[in-house]
């Protein structure tokens, strides 16, 4: 299912979307195919899969943790592909990554092993417009969303490229910093929403954990959450996860509801 | 070729929030760079407070052993012991032009750490560097150096506990505090426009060489031979050189134990003779990497060549074979590091014993030419502690053997 399907068939529902976030082979991949089943069970609609990269500068340190539990179990892109293939679940999958794994596996090869595995969407933290040409090109050949990211810091002209650029959806970076939970939602994912004019739905992530953050940021005129680091704590615990997983999707996504 | 390209090596692989960061520094950069007052205020910082220029010192006793001239440009005799002031200084006075209030550096053996606590306590900095954990250990009189000058020091626990992911953290910081901090960078590696401004602030190094040379030899080398890690003194002594193409330049890098690559790690840090390409902490360039991309640890001797990548100023001039990549390993670099002592009188950095174990090793095949200069980047004081343990290392070891 492509993201566009995904996002006009919530808004038939007047729902916005959960994004949920987990790094795959953390722990293993059994357990991620576990984990994304309870995602979508409680109600996640997209789920990004983090294929972990050995120096992922845009993550905090729940999420470079979970890079290193899932790199020391032995994860690696073709098993990533092969674990994608398998997930039999209905909503859109999206790869999150870093340039180097897909600048190595092929630019061209990537795109098409993601259209050929059933992920619908690539996202770059550390790959800026300017340089995506060529990725850009290999994901529109093969069918696949090139999402790119927007800061409480880009504006003008820079704003109005990434937005031509982005398709799926435009993910809104909430806060300046690195991936994590956060207490507060700051003020400035209100300011940039109002700056962001755009058909593309927007998406806000970077440090929001629970659902009163995530109806926050819907009220402030987002079209989805992002939500990472909080599922990915709850992993790391190792305790009762899918239950718990379950029940936190739960609660975000009747957020999404209202 | 777009502006932040060496070939098709460089670029701005960085996350969208720095983006702009990075455009302010260029054009900030852009506009002092040939301003007068900045220059002249850069001029008084290098000379007064880092001591300039260097000599270039004619190595009598090494020359008559190994029977061609040989000169050693003593960056070793820059305050805080390294080219590395050079550098922080530029950057610093930058930043003070850009009104930022806070700076930031990663180190691996804690030379750029001290350079860049050193230029923040004198311009009035606020100055955090982060340094890995195994660093702070290997390296704990530097890590009070740099206390000592108002600088706090971040030992970073992530990954190898080394100077990658000391710069993976100080981005992380950058990343949150982009809009009162200057990210000083310490080599010519990074996203645009840093290996650039690194590359101009340290090509006094050649610039000079240019001038002493011609005055006392009345022309220039045949050789220039540098040690590379990321990449600055290189850079900083070939880059007034690049169109004078009789002068050969030789980057010297880590050979380490050997040229060998396993699973997990790579036993040297020769990223410009054995690297392949990718993209590491903001450039495209020459890495250490495994089949699927991830980045692989590197391994030396000396903690300053200690890096899985090298600036892609340097692959570009290698692929179009303008200089000329090497490598020596651990034990050379150790032999060179007591010749030198020994001969001239002179203990240098483990780094820069690199260039001199190459000169040795070279000077009879003619590859060299008969008049070499070698960039000496640094002094050897930092080291000893670490040689002394290897020598004592050694020792027992060969005790052992001999008792078998």
């Amino acid at each position: 299912m492509r993201l566009a399907d995904k996002f006009t068939e919530l808004e038939k529902k007047k729902e916005k979307a959960l994004i949920a976030y987990v790094c795959a082979g953390d722990p293993s991949v059994k357990a991620t195919k576990e984990i994304v089943h309870a995602l979508v069970e409680g109600g996640a609609d997209i789920v990004e899969l983090g294929l972990p990269f050995s120096d992922p500068v845009a993550d905090g340190p729940t999420i470079q943790a979970a890079s290193t539990r899932a790199l020391k179990a032995g994860m690696n892109p073709d098993l990533y592909f092969e674990m994608a293939a398998s997930i039999r679940e209905k909503v859109p999958l999206v790869c999150m990554t870093y340039y180097n794994l897909i600048y190595k596996r092929g630019i061209e090869r990537f795109a098409r092993d993601c259209a050929g595995s059933g992920i619908t969407g690539i996202i770059v933290p550390d790959l800026p417009a300017e340089e995506s040409d060529e990725l850009h090109d290999a994901c529109k050949k093969n069918g696949v969303d090139l999402i790119f990211l927007i800061t409480p810091v880009t504006t003008g002209p820079r704003m109005e490229y990434i937005l031509e650029k982005t398709s799926g959806f435009v993910y809104i970076v909430s806060r300046l910093g690195v991936t994590g939970e956060r207490v507060d939602v700051a003020g400035s994912t209100k300011n940039i929403l109002g700056r962001i004019h755009t058909n593309v739905p927007k998406a806000v992530g970077f440090g929001i954990s629970n659902k009163e953050q995530a109806s926050e940021v819907m009220k402030a005129g987002a079209d989805a959450v992002i939500v990472g680091s909080a599922f990915v704590n709850i992993i790391a615990s190792g305790d009762n996860v899918n239950k718990r997983i379950e029940e936190l999707a739960s609660e975000l996504k009747d957020s999404c509801r209202k | 070729m777009k502006r932040s390209m060496y070939g098709k090596y460089g670029g701005q692989f960085v996350p969208e929030v720095l983006m702009p960061a990075l455009t302010e520094l260029e054009e900030a950069y852009e506009r002092y760079k040939n301003n007068p007052e900045f220059l002249e205020e850069l001029d008084y910082y290098m000379k007064e407070f880092g001591g300039r220029e260097t000599p270039l010192y004619f190595a009598k006793n090494l020359s008559k052993k190994y029977g061609i001239r040989i000169y050693l440009k003593r960056e070793d005799l820059v305050h805080g012991g390294a080219h590395k002031l050079n550098n922080t200084l530029g950057q610093a006075l930058l930043a003070r032009y850009m009104g930022k209030e806070r700076i930031i550096a990663e180190t691996g053996a804690g030379q750029h750490g001290t350079a860049t606590a050193m230029a923040a306590a004198n311009m009035g900095f606020i100055s955090e560097v982060y340094m890995g954990a195994k660093d702070v250990i290997r390296q704990h009189m530097n890590v009070y150096r740099m206390e000592l000058m108002g600088c706090k020091v971040h030992a970073v626990k992530s990954g190898s506990m080394t100077l990658k992911d000391a710069i993976n953290e100080a981005l992380r910081d950058w990343v949150t505090n982009v809009e009162n901090t200057h990210y000083l960078i310490g080599s010519v590696v990074g996203p645009h426009p840093y290996p650039m401004i690194v590359r101009d602030f340290q090509s006094v190094i050649g610039k000079e060489v240019r001038e002493q040379i011609m005055e006392k030899e009345g022309r220039y080398p045949d050789s220039i031979v540098a040690c590379a890690g990321g990449g600055s003194n290189a850079m900083g002594i070939f880059h007034p050189f690049i169109q004078d193409k009789e002068v050969m330049l030789f980057p010297v890098e880590a050979g380490g134990k050997e040229l060998k690559t396993t699973e997990k790690e790579a036993l040297h840090s020769a990223s410009l003779c054995v690297g392949e390409e990718g993209i590491l902490q903001g450039a495209h360039t020459l890495i250490l990497q495994d089949k699927d991309g991830q980045i692989l640890e590197s391994s030396s001797v000396s903690a300053g060549l200690d890096y899985s990548g090298v600036g892609p100023e340097l692959a570009y001039l290698a692929d179009i074979g303008r200089i000329k990549p090497c490598n020596v390993s651990d034990d050379e670099a150790l032999e060179a590091f007591y010749e030198l002592s020994r001969l001239e009188g002179i203990i240098p950095a483990l780094e820069s014993s690199h260039a001199v174990a190459y000169v040795m090793k070279m000077a009879g095949t003619g590859e060299l030419g008969d008049l070499v200069v070698i960039n000496l980047s640094g002094r050897g004081d930092k080291d000893l502690e670490s040689v002394f343990r290897l020598k004592e290392e050694g020792e027992k070891k060969q005790e052992k053997e001999a008792c078998l």
